[in-house]
């Protein structure tokens, strides 16, 4: 077997671990903190405002006319939950698989995927026009005896995405017992020692403990693999189940599971190079962990790219009119910018990694890495409008463009996704110690055996 | 205050595995062993068995399903009938997106509430704690604890036997 590189480089031992990462949340906060923090935190007030705003005077603020009327709100909706999909896909997959290497970036990857589902679990709630009433989509009895269509797609997003949400919390929650134990134990002050002692639960490590938590962690992986690639399925069936040229295709739901992992890996490693710069992580989250996701994004990368030409080819082999010219309109229309910049950062420059100098460039991955974030936006603007603004009949065809408020909300969704990142980064564990403990040759008990100079058990 | 265990320290993986297999070999049940990471094999060291998480997860998934394709059944043949695009009243395949999600929801509810009743937690103490030894355990240490309530355990021959089987720090944890 070829001899890998260490997961943890450094020659850091248990304890090393613990100082490292414990030490980025006992530290005083850095003033960068305070000039990131404080810069989301203003744009969150933005998207808090503009929501206020869309609640007040109604949907009308928006760009939305006839036909175009899904715009900007269900293009977010899309991107957010996308990007959560690494997250999961990180902590579920790679874990079923024996990836090792997941140690070092799940824990911060699950964080943004919460992060990430409570920005898109926004967009939804608020585009329903009116908001007090959005109760409906839940099966809640009534005095109407109304009930939600369980034949709908949409509703079953919002079941879809619940239980997401839900699945990734406790899985993240669990993951993270251990080591709100270890800030427990570590905890100077009496505030401290009381907050982590009720958030770990009264963890105290025993076999006796571990016996059922590995095993019921391995149930949360076991649930959450088929649940994250039916997730972004089933919102792919709120276009595929309807009857508009160019989104009624059966390649939806893998070609969306692809974009989200695509996109979601395109967010973490944006995040990751972010962070291993900021708090010194090199010895932790090392070139090669950064690699690898260079070789996810190049893989799910190209499987778009497919899913792009096979949404031509099949729209001409199937010989309807109607399909061949959704998609000419698409690529040449009048919304043919976008295409192109979805088609530049999702297929042309992922390419680049195939070069392995590229792949460990940090700075080709940062920018590459924030062209995969554009591009999957763009690809579900593109999906959304241009199917919708030429619709069947040509006297109704509209431009589509968005308002301020449209602007103002998205952008301020990023403050959101940003200021609880933040706070993640800044009070909780953003590498799992006990994972990558777990990871090290050290952890292994039989490395301590005879004869392990020769090799011993790997 | 009474005593509640014995707890030593050993200083690695390795010692401690091998120390879980001489307690166990040495007929203790109640003891335990306390890393600051699961370590492969320590099951069968302490000759532990299988946790039934599975089929807690098993039971809970099946249930979420079950609820879940009952209710959308009942809910469109019965209590609120409605004609959606000329399908059936009891269009089945359509609700299987729906009763997937509960099936996965449920389960994932019975894999973390059942663990944590397994383990009896949360809990706000331990008598444990009242040991600062044992917070090694969540950094870098590996620490036998033999409890009092073993029908073995005897202070002195609990303590000489820990010695004997290369146990450090050995240390008499009283509480509550």
């Amino acid at each position: 077997m070829l001899e890998e590189a260490p997961l943890v480089q450094g020659g850091l031992t248990f304890n090393g671990i613990t100082e490292k990462i414990s030490g980025i949340v006992e530290t005083r906060t850095p003033s960068l903190w305070w000039l990131l923090f404080g810069m989301a935190l203003s744009l969150t007030l933005v998207l808090a405002g503009s929501i206020g705003w869309l609640f007040y005077d109604g949907t009308g603020v928006w760009g939305l006319n006839n036909p175009v009327g899904w715009g900007w709100a269900i293009v977010n909706f899309v991107f957010w939950v996308g990007i959560g999909h690494a997250g999961t896909l990180i902590s579920a997959i790679l874990f079923l698989l024996r990836q090792r290497w997941r140690t070092a970036i799940n824990r911060f990857a699950e964080a943004m995927t919460i992060v990430a589902v409570i920005c898109a679990g926004i967009f939804p709630a608020i585009h329903v026009g009116r908001i007090w009433i959005v109760y409906y989509m839940f099966p809640v009895p009534n005095q109407m005896d109304m009930w939600p269509n369980f034949r709908s797609p949409l509703l079953w997003d919002v079941f879809a995405v619940g239980t997401y949400f839900t699945v990734s919390f406790l899985f993240w929650y669990v993951g993270l017992v251990p080591d709100l134990a270890t800030f427990r134990d570590r905890a100077k002050t009496k505030i401290k020692r009381m907050v982590f002692g009720v958030m770990s639960l009264g963890w105290f490590g025993g076999n006796k403990q571990w016996k059922h938590y590995e095993l019921s962690y391995l149930m949360l992986a076991g649930l959450a693999t088929p649940l994250v690639l039916s997730v972004h399925s089933v919102v792919s069936t709120d276009f595929a189940t309807s009857m508009i040229p160019g989104w009624h295709t059966t390649i939806f739901p893998p070609y969306f599971v692809a974009g989200a992992i695509f996109s979601g890996f395109g967010m973490v490693l944006t995040l990751a190079i972010i962070a291993r710069k900021v708090f010194s992580l090199q010895n932790l989250i090392t070139v090669d962990h950064l690699e690898k996701m260079n070789k996810i994004i190049l893989v799910t990368g190209s499987m778009v790219g497919y899913a792009y030409i096979m949404e031509f080819f099949i729209a001409w082999y199937s010989g309807n009119i109607f399909e061949v010219f959704a998609f000419i309109n698409r690529g040449f229309g009048n919304y043919a910018w976008a295409y192109w910049i979805m088609f530049l950062c999702n297929v042309i420059t992922p390419q680049l990694f195939w070069f392995k100098k590229f792949r460990r460039s940090i700075p080709i991955m940062f920018v590459l890495s924030i062209f995969v974030n554009i591009g999957m936006w763009f690809e579900r603007f593109v999906i959304t409008v241009t199917s919708l603004s030429r619709d069947f009949l040509p006297s109704s065809w509209d431009y589509y463009s968005p308002t301020t408020w449209d602007v103002l909300t998205f952008v301020g969704s990023f403050g959101l996704f940003f200021s609880l990142f933040l706070l993640f980064l800044r009070f909780l564990p953003l590498i799992s110690m006990t994972e990558v403990k777990g990871v090290t040759p050290e952890a292994d008990p039989h490395h301590y055996a005879h004869g392990n100079e020769h090799g011993g058990a790997k | 205050m009474k005593t509640h265990a014995i707890i030593a320290e050993f200083a690695n993986p390795g010692e401690l595995m091998h120390a879980a297999e001489k307690v166990r070999d040495a007929g203790y049940r109640a003891f335990d062993c306390h890393s600051p990471f699961p370590i492969h094999g320590m099951d069968d060291a302490m000759g532990l068995k299988r946790s039934p998480v599975g089929y807690i997860v098993g039971g809970m998934a099946l249930l979420g399903a079950t609820i879940g394709f009952t209710l959308q059944t009942w809910v469109t043949t019965d209590a609120y009938p409605l004609v959606i695009s000329g399908k059936p009243m009891f269009s089945w395949q359509t609700y299987i997106i729906i009763t997937f999600a509960l099936f996965v929801l449920f389960g994932a509810f019975g894999a973390v509430f059942g663990m944590f009743r397994l383990i009896r937690l949360p809990r706000l103490h331990h008598p444990l704690f009242y040991s600062e030894r044992i917070k090694r355990a969540t950094d870098d240490g590996f620490i036998v604890s033999i409890e009092a309530g073993d029908p073995q355990f005897d202070e002195e021959a609990t303590r000489a036997f820990l010695t004997s089987i290369g146990g450090t720090n050995i240390e008499l944890v009283r509480g509550e």
